[in-house]
């Protein structure tokens, strides 16, 4: 994996709290036995109308939105569905960071084992997000910090060992490999 | 010193600890079960394939094919193929890994096959005490037996198969303390769909939640397993019940539960795991179960949901509730009895075990599913569907005017091609009723099997009391 630093990037904002990840990637593309190629299908059924033309109406079918690397969106985004398809059709696409003030534990899990950085912020800095689509926004990682085009910077929590992994792009498959005296000791225990 | 008083869930996790967790690092935690399906496992077993890395514990690992699986009987048994390309690929996809790797796979046409979380319990390999991971987030079902079971995603998967270990902290723990009897017509999918409601469904988010209290104690082992299944839909990864004598009972004599002086051992052990006096939990709230009405759910999530004889809220001014119900096709401040209906799911590993099968067929016996409605019976897995008939609740499905099928998830998700058409109103006792969940623009009720059955009888969102005799 790639190790991330900093980002810098205007942000896309989907409002909707409770983005469940049947919205991310409904399971008609979960057929898939790769990792590759999600991106097409992120939101497909907001992004694409019954004949598969892009909805112009929708966020990430608007100029502005292109090249966004962050993504804002209401509470308890990633909820539902373990699918790991769903960071990964985000990655795919080229989301890089989802911000939001409350991110669902299998789905935070699985962004933070993939490179998608997955920042909660307090209520009153999602609402000038959500206010501000196309805000440009720089997430550090290194000290948890997102600043704000006001300047204005906000600490966000992230456990310690998935930052570490992050930053230095360690995979932890490999740490847990680096474990196996530990493991083995375990099974002659039990 | 005495030890402090311990919940159930912080005895399982202990006992677990390959490493303890620290400020740097989370805790290497020990798996005892890792379950596997078709739709969650290539993509680990192409990094173990990256890496020349071998499945370290095939003894703990159980695979079967449940998500893209076809349920029409000559699909699965017959000549004719599964019809969509790519499920029929991820399906011989498990076949090949679990062969190349040597883990055990109860195959398409296995008589043991079924859903995950149904075959699990039903199998006697989901235990009290055991930690159980898949890479599905209903894994939660399997915390009905006191079994520290919650759902992984592919990566983690790997990690499993790999070392038999995940990299974990620690969740906070959540007590739900229900009291009193519910009342007939209401179950255990009523009671999990209010609390549901009441909690939100962020409101279990960073816990494990232990279900608690004598309406807990008194509900059956399906019935448990219906409460903790829906634990997820309330962003809690895992649910507990504590094992008691129901749970014994239930697991005795199962084909992969432990035998003679095994048994003995296992039971001790199992005696000590429920959560000691006096333990704290960072969470607490009580439920009266005894004004419980049938719940139905209106919106775009299970935590909208209402009791049936209700009306939908009315929320001005939110706008991601207008555009649920917009979805919905539903107005605010409408009752939602006699909402009309055009499919019925009897089906998914919240509501497809035996009594549920037995609860639908009973309301159903002696009646028709109306004109103009679909209704498709699912059982949770092969043997259900073999024990379903052995009692010929096939036989009143099907007099009834409903489809009867093989187990799958069908169209719990509709990977398989089961699907909800768009706009149809679908009342499902599956546990998700996201926009598209069960197909493009459908439109998901969910409630219980006994709900279901009342308003495939009239078409009409019905309380199942008016229709149940005696
Ligand atoms: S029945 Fe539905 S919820 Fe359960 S495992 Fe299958 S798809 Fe998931």
């Amino acid at each position: 994996m790639e190790p991330i630093k900093t980002l810098h990037s205007r942000t896309a904002v989907l409002p909707a709290t409770n983005i469940d990840t049947d919205q991310i990637i409904p399971a008609r593309f979960l057929t898939t036995t790769t990792r590759e190629g999600l991106g097409r299908n992120l939101f497909a059924d907001w992004r694409y109308d019954a004949q598969g033309t892009p909805r112009p109406d929708f966020v990430l079918n608007r100029p502005e939105a292109q090249g966004c690397r962050v993504l804002v969106a209401g509470r308890n985004l990633g909820c539902g569905s373990s699918r790991e398809h769903a960071p990964w059709a985000l990655l795919d696409y080229g989301f890089r960071a989802v911000i939001s003030t409350e991110i669902a534990d299998i789905f935070r899990s699985n962004s933070l084992k993939n490179g998608l950085l997955p920042v909660v912020v307090d209520e009153s800095t999602n609402r000038w997000l959500i206010e501000h689509p196309g805000a440009e926004v720089t997430i550090d990682l290194d000290s948890a910090m997102l600043t704000l085009p006001t300047g204005a910077r906000v600490q966000f929590p992230i456990e310690a060992f998935s930052r570490y992994c992050l930053l230095n792009g360690i995979d932890e498959l490999g740490f847990l490999l680096g474990r196996m005296g530990e493991i083995e000791a375990y099974e002659r225990r039990v | 010193m005495p030890r402090a008083p311990q919940t159930m869930f912080e005895k399982v996790w202990d006992r677990h600890l390959v490493t303890a967790e620290t400020a740097d690092t989370p805790a290497v935690l020990y798996v005892d079960l890792h379950l596997i399906h078709e739709v969650t496992s290539p993509q680990a077993f192409a990094v173990l394939r990256e890496r020349g890395l071998p499945v370290r514990r095939t003894d703990l690992t159980l695979a079967t094919m449940d998500h893209s699986t076809p349920t029409r009987t000559e699909q699965v048994f017959g000549g004719a193929p599964i019809s969509i390309d790519s499920a029929a690929k991820q399906v011989r996809e498990l076949e090949t890994n679990c062969a190349a790797f040597g883990v055990e796979l109860l195959g398409l046409r296995s008589a043991q096959r079924g859903i995950v979380h149904i075959i699990g319990p039903e199998s006697g390999i989901t235990q009290p005490g055991k930690t159980i991971v898949c890479g599905d987030s209903h894994t939660s079902t399997h915390g009905a037996v006191g079994a520290l079971a919650f759902g992984i995603g592919t990566t983690e998967v790997g990690h499993v198969l790999a070392t038999q270990c995940l990299l974990q902290r620690q969740a906070r723990t959540f007590s739900i303390n229900v009291s009193g009897r519910l009342r007939a017509g209401v179950t255990a999918k009523d009671l999990i769909l209010a609390i549901i409601g009441k909690i939100g469904v962020g409101g279990g988010t960073g816990h494990v939640i232990e279900y608690r209290g004598e309406t807990i104690r008194a509900l059956d082992m399906d019935e448990r397993m219906t409460v903790c299944n829906m634990s997820i839909e309330a962003g809690a990864r895992a649910g507990m019940i504590a094992p008691d004598e129901t749970t014994y009972a239930y697991l005795s004599g199962r084909q992969r539960a432990p035998k003679g002086a095994d048994w003995e051992h296992a039971l001790e052990r199992w005696k000590q795991l429920p959560s000691d006096a006096g333990a704290r939990f960072d969470k607490e709230i009580d439920i009266d179960a005894t004004t419980l009405e049938p719940m139905i759910t209106y919106g775009t999530n299970p935590g909208m949901v209402i009791p049936i004889s209700g009306a939908i809220p009315v929320k001005k001014g939110d706008v991601v509730f207008e555009k649920a119900l917009a979805y919905m096709g539903l107005e605010a401040g409408a009752a939602i009895k006699d909402q009309l209906v055009n499919v019925v799911f009897l089906g998914s590993c919240t509501n497809a075990r035996l009594s549920d099968l037995r609860s639908a067929a009973n309301l159903l016996r002696g009646h028709k599913v109306a004109k103009g409605v679909q209704m498709l019976v699912v059982p949770g897995s092969q043997q259900v569907k073999k024990e379903a008939e052995a009692e010929g609740l096939h036989t009143v499905f099907i007099e009834a005017g409903a489809e009867w099928r093989e187990s799958g998830c069908s169209m719990c998700l509709g990977m398989n091609g089961d699907l909800v058409p768009k706009g149809q109103y679908s009342v499902s006792t599956s546990n998700r009723n996201f926009e598209g969940r069960q197909g493009v623009g459908a439109r998901t009720l969910l409630a219980s099997p006994l709900t279901a059955a009342a308003c495939a009888v009239r078409g009409r969102v019905t309380d199942p009391r008016e229709l149940m005799n005696g």
